[in-house]
């Protein structure tokens, strides 16, 4: 068992790379600046570029570069509205698949 | 630059953008859809500008219902946007294809390039789920399922766009040919983020050269 937690804690790693990745696109930010966000750095609702389709192209690149499927009913205010929430949902989507 | 008319099966009357010496090989350009073409825009027509710098001339339709077209967007779908596509590169003398994203789903049966092809049941699930976002955000709550069954019978608005319900049904399955005459050009080898990724339009002039390059490059093989 314990043999297996530094591969999960690479793939969290990895996960969070591409994630951070992603917003760099979409929000046309360079690395260091992605790099500043924290668990609490608001997105959905707080960046006003991050409007609905640019979620949606997000959520569907993420899908892609991490080989995961989002459902519709998945995708709710809590998971869009912070870094973190991303993230945590993201991660734990990863593990499940 | 120059502006020519060319009339698709439809009957209706379209603009195309022309670039580059009136000889041939000519390119037809064709653009990436709905949000993706205002976002892809600048990024296509400066691609061509660099082209014409080459000596290739390229050609950029307004696919019926798109930009200037009189056509009722409402009224087309993948059939009417083949058609036409087949008819711009007949009618306005174009050798080869330049499929700019889900442009690459109407491609004519032409040699020449799809650059970061994309499905046009993935432009729809894309397009389905800013809208479940949306409504979300005002307090909704919609399911793309049930959207999808909703557009098949009746249509759908879409960011912005008034989709038909033949369009919505024939984008629901609308897959990449597996055998395709074009030559991919993946995102990464133009060295930069993608653009129609971005939130707000941008321009990145040294993705378009890397595109108008590899164009050039491929033309000549």
């Amino acid at each position: 068992m314990s043999d297996n937690l530094p591969a999960v804690r690479d793939d969290d790693i990895e996960v969070e790379l591409i994630l951070r990745q992603v917003l760099q696109d979409v929000l046309g930010l360079d690395a260091e600046e992605v790099a500043e966000f924290t668990e609490d750095t608001g997105l959905f609702g707080h960046l006003p570029e991050l409007d609905s389709m640019a979620v949606a192209g997000l959520l569907t690149e993420v899908e892609d570069r991490l080989d995961i499927l989002i459902e519709d009913d998945e995708v709710d205010g809590e998971m869009l509205e912070t870094f973190g929430g991303l993230l945590a949902f993201v991660t734990a989507k990863r593990e499940e698949g | 630059m120059q502006l020519q008319s060319w009339q698709a099966p439809g009957g209706s009357e379209e603009l195309a953008i022309r670039f580059g010496p009136n000889k041939a090989p000519r390119l037809l350009v064709l653009p990436a859809w709905f949000d993706e073409s205002n976002k892809l825009r600048h990024f296509t027509i400066q691609t061509m500008r660099l082209l014409e710098k080459r000596g290739i001339a390229s050609v950029l339709p307004d696919l019926p219902g798109c930009n200037e077209s009189l056509a009722l967007m409402q009224e087309q779908d993948l059939d009417s946007w083949r058609g036409a596509a087949a008819s711009a590169a007949g009618k306005l003398g174009c050798t080869h294809i330049l499929a700019i994203r889900a442009g690459a789903n109407i491609a004519p049966a032409l040699p020449g390039f799809a650059y970061a092809p994309l499905a046009g049941k993935s432009a729809l699930r894309a397009l389905l789920r800013a809208r479940t976002i949306s409504a979300k955000e005002a307090g909704r709550e919609e399911k793309s399922t049930d959207l999808l069954e909703l557009g098949k019978a009746e249509g759908l608005e879409l960011a912005g766009y008034e989709l038909g319900p033949r369009m919505i049904e024939q984008l629901s399955g609308a897959e990449l040919p597996s055998e395709s005459a074009l030559t991919e050009i993946r995102q990464a080898e133009l060295g930069g983020p993608a653009l129609w990724l971005r939130a707000e339009p941008e321009h990145d002039e040294a993705q378009a050269a890397a595109l108008a390059a590899l164009v050039a490059r491929g033309l000549v093989e």
